[in-house]
């Protein structure tokens, strides 16, 4: 995306930074004065644009600011977490005391407390990182609406069997956040993120519809990727999946796309099992990217899988305890103030060749571009989804599939990975290249 | 309101807000014109209490309030919300969605009178006034039970949350209306082991009721019925992969039926020509014995509401009747553009969010065979107890979903429990392949959440015993 910013100032995010710390610092004061022995509060603030064109018109501008709270105290080993927005007077003090009360309710819990306070990290040891495009302001509803418009078109004129669209939406997001603990950690955040995603849609001979999409996403808007290619590419996507019909049952290779694959990786960040995967908060202007983590402290890469075989679990404070082994800096403070175990940026690491090369190298398989359904049991590892994409004849993709499912438990599944390809892309902050496993069951006709 | 809590705007609020203050709101927001404006101000409080390894090991609350605003002009939408009820913030939020009309005709003002509302979720005492101890009892009794039921349950989770949303709507179209709605949600998860193997087990329920519902449907009943669950998996077996006869069973099963007709009946998609079922009205777009309705009206229901968040009041609307198609689910924009009433449909999640044409309480009625009958007159195929979730392409109608619970069906006799089955096809398809249906209609306990565009909200289901002559099911065993 070009884009033009010699009239525009910088924004800095500074003075809000201090306001929400502010803030972070009187709620904590209240909760330890009214007895709590560990209170952390974290503050968030947020500026949203969002708008949508269909048919080259416009169908939604939606403009918001949001401010909110969000407290963890413990009473001993009690844990209790409270949030609001609504920052009154009366809504902060409401925060405080239903947290307290909640704590008491709450039973002791033999693995609760903070970070060993020796590891709060300090500002001089936070990496330097871009997380915040001070020009993304500059995106207002009318340039939005320009982009969404041009990039929608693109799609439209692309070919005349795009007849529909589901249309182009454009968001982007500008915020910040403060944490404060009782325990003695201080510090801000702040952060951007910009995506367009464009949807047209062509139909059958028969009249079946179908629908296609691309998008793309950046925390730079001058990273963003040229918005006609976006358009073109979905309408590429879309036109490719003329004709898609069921194939037999088969056991067959399988490629993910790096859209598919994204989705199964994200399987594996919640219950970290098995190509190499790291997770890594300092990759610079990526979207998981932060400073420190959600307990405050200092971020760094964890190599979780090395060559197949597990190297390290991400661990918070808590499950540390639990296991008698330090934290990996993994803390992820949810929006209403609870902490869990959470990835930054989860990355399948890139391979040697490229998606083209991989493909070739498979006589017949199924290339996979989109799955549908919730079909995973993290308890048993029992992996089936419904799946579309494209046949793989002689190496190439061949006619469009859908209305399969695609099953293999999800540690064999790991373990028959034997091709990754280099296309890896940041979007998104679990991120993954194309990828082969050897052999799935597809259940077709 | 409960007694710990009340929103400010409420009538009997801190500072209600009259019709003279929605008037100037709605002025604001017309004033670059525009066809219709509405401003929905919220307040939602929720608990959470998680019962987990014997003990209470987390409680949460938290607080949402806020004010979105609305402006239509043509096809166009201009939203804008803020997490304050000061004035100011208040004018801003209307003005900045203002922003999207471009001149034109000014709406004068409109008469606004608080309207009364029909009383559909009757409550002895709100959750969140009752004291955290209890609660925490109820959980413990959930607990102990599954723990006690069988010695190869090894893990044992429970929870409760609690909603309290008021609401309020003034629009242009002249409603004006404030609601108070409930919804308490119990579940119990378990796991078993054995010889090496592990399955999970859940059961939960609940509605727009307060801890009643406890009584009717004890914590013990939930914790047996999540180990029957678990315990039953654990024999489960490779499921079939193929084309074959299914068999749905009552209640849950109505989330197939949500997700493979219900959105693409939802009328934004129709008016878009993006559905599979854009001019089909009057059309026959499923077997004879189908009749589909969506119901806002039953009592206490999960989906259920007085009022939607437009201000119109929801019916049982009939969406397929014997199998032909004579409606769609309609917001005021859409409703507008078909030359039709409102169904009652226009949900959002909040106030951050605009509405759109939504299921409320899903169902297809009953049929006429036994549904012993029904599983009798299947020679091979898969009977499907639970369901996990489910997903659509509207476009077409393609879905997928998850079971949780399936058995094999063998000679007419339910027989092995099977594992990781997917069913996948296309919703029109499917309808049109419903031979037998079941007389014993059952609505599922309330558990649904729907997504769209982002935007959940919760939904009931419900539907009788269904055979359905094909379905490709997704299994790892391709038998030979």
């Amino acid at each position: 995306m070009s884009q033009d910013s010699k009239n525009s100032q910088p924004k800095s995010y500074q003075d809000n930074q201090e306001e929400l710390l502010r803030l972070g610092d009187e709620v904590v004061a209240r909760a330890v004065e009214g007895g709590a022995t560990l209170a952390e509060a974290s503050v968030r603030e947020g500026a949203h644009l969002s708008v949508k064109v269909r048919l080259g018109e416009r169908e939604l501008v939606e403009e918001a600011g949001s401010r909110a709270v969000g407290l963890r105290v413990m009473v001993g080993q009690r844990v209790a977490v409270t949030y609001t927005s609504d920052l009154t007077e009366a809504g902060r003090q409401r925060l405080v005391e239903d947290a307290l009360e909640l704590a008491q309710l709450s039973e002791p819990d033999e693995f609760a407390g903070g970070p060993d306070p020796a590891l709060l990290s300090k500002e001089a040891e936070w990496p330097k990182l871009d997380t915040f495009d001070p020009h993304m302001t500059n995106l207002d509803a009318a340039r939005a609406l320009d982009l969404t418009q041009r990039a929608e078109q693109a799609a439209r004129d692309y070919d005349p069997r795009i007849i529909n669209s589901e249309g182009a939406t454009i968001s982007r997001a500008v915020g910040g956040s403060a944490l404060v603990t009782s325990g003695g950690f201080r510090g801000a955040g702040e952060g951007t993120y910009v995506s367009l995603v464009v949807s047209p849609l062509t139909e059958d001979a028969d009249g079946k519809k179908r629908r296609g999409f691309h998008w793309a996403a950046r925390r730079f808007l001058a990273d963003l990727e040229d918005e006609q290619e976006v358009g073109r590419e979905a309408a590429r996507r879309t036109l490719r999946k003329l004709g898609a019909k069921k194939i037999d049952s088969a056991q067959m290779p399988v490629i993910f796309d790096p859209d598919a694959a994204r989705s199964i990786l994200g399987l594996v960040a919640s219950c970290v099992n098995g190509g190499s995967i790291v997770d890594d908060p300092l990759i610079n202007k990526a979207p998981g990217s932060r400073r420190f983590d959600g307990e405050g402290l200092l971020s760094r890469p964890n190599v979780v899988v090395k060559e197949g075989e597990l190297k390290s679990y991400l661990l918070d404070s808590y499950a540390g305890r639990k296991l008698g082994m330090p934290s990996t800096a993994s803390a992820s403070r949810g929006s209403s103030g609870g902490v869990g175990i959470g990835t930054t940026n989860f990355i399948l690491s890139a391979g040697q060749q490229t998606p083209e090369e991989l493909l070739a190298s498979t006589p017949r398989g199924l290339y996979v571009t989109e799955m549908m359904g919730f079909g995973f049991n993290a308890v048993t590892g029992d992996f089936s989804r419904g799946a579309s994409g494209f046949l793989i004849e002689n190496g190439e993709l061949g006619h469009a599939v859908s209305e399969v499912t695609i099953s293999l438990n999800l540690d064999q599944l790991l373990k028959r990975i034997d091709g990754v390809a280099n296309d890896l892309d940041l979007r998104t902050s679990v991120a993954s290249p194309t990828f082969r496993v050897s052999e799935m069951t597809i259940a077709g006709r | 309101m409960t007694s710990r809590y009340q929103a400010p705007f409420a009538p009997d609020g801190s500072s209600p807000v009259d019709a003279t203050l929605a008037q100037r709101l709605l002025a604001a927001a017309l004033e670059h014109g525009g066809d219709y404006a509405d401003i929905f101000f919220e307040y939602a409080v929720n608990g959470s209490y998680g019962y987990d390894e014997g003990i209470l090991k987390s409680a949460g609350r938290y607080v949402t309030m806020g004010l979105g605003v609305r402006v239509m002009q043509g096809d166009a939408t201009g939203y804008a919300y803020v997490e304050s009820l000061e004035w100011d913030q208040m004018l801003h939020a209307a003005r900045t969605a203002a922003q999207i009309a471009r001149g034109g005709k000014t709406l004068p003002p409109v008469a606004l009178a608080v309207r009364g509302l029909p009383k559909r979720y009757p409550i002895v005492q709100h959750s969140l006034d009752v004291e955290g101890v209890a609660k925490r009892g109820l959980l413990e009794r959930a607990d102990r039970a599954a723990r006690a039921a069988d010695a190869r349950i090894v893990k044992v989770t429970a929870s409760l949350s609690e909603e309290l949303r008021e609401v309020m709507l003034a629009s242009s179209a002249g409603h004006f209306v404030y609601d108070s709605q409930p919804l308490i949600r119990f579940g119990v998860n378990v796991i078993a082991e054995a010889d090496g193997k592990r399955q999970s087990g859940s059961s939960g329920g609940g509605g727009r009721t307060g801890l009643e519902y406890l009584e009717s449907h004890s914590p013990e009943s939930h914790a047996a019925e999540a180990v029957r669950q678990a315990l039953a998996m654990l024999d489960a077996r490779e499921a079939p992969a193929g084309e074959m006869e299914v068999v749905l069973a009552p209640g849950d099963s109505g989330i197939l039926l949500h997700e493979a007709v219900g959105h693409g009946l939802e009328a934004d998609f129709n008016r878009k020509k993006t559905s599979n079922y854009a001019d089909a009205i009057g059309e026959q777009v499923a077997s004879e014995l189908c009749t589909v309705v969506d119901d806002g009206t039953l009592m206490s229901g999960r989906g259920t509401i007085n009022v939607d968040d437009e201000g119109n009041t929801p019916e049982s609307a009939t969406l397929i009747e014997r199998g032909k198609l004579v409606g769609y689910m309609q917001d005021q924009h859409s409703a507008k553009f078909f030359g039709v009433k409102p169904t009652g449909n226009g949900r959002r999640e909040s106030f951050r969010s605009h509405p759109m044409p939504r299921m409320t309480n899903t169902l297809l009625l009953n049929g006429e065979s036994d549904p012993d009958e029904i599983v009798r007159s299947v020679k091979r195929g898969v009977y499907a107890r639970k369901f996990g979730g489910g997903q659509v392409d509207i476009t077409n109608g393609d879905f997928v979903f998850s079971l949780t619970e399936g058995y094999l069906i063998e000679d007419g006799q339910i027989t092995a429990p099977l594992k990781g089955v997917n069913l996948i096809g296309n919703g029109p398809d499917v309808m049109r392949k419903v031979t037998m249906l079941g007389n014993d209609m059952a609505v599922s306990d309330g558990i649904w959440t729907c997504g769209k565009d982002g935007q959940s909200v919760p939904v009931g289901v419900g539907c009788p015993t269904v055979k359905i002559s094909a379905v490709t099911v997704g299994g790892t065993d391709l038998g030979g």
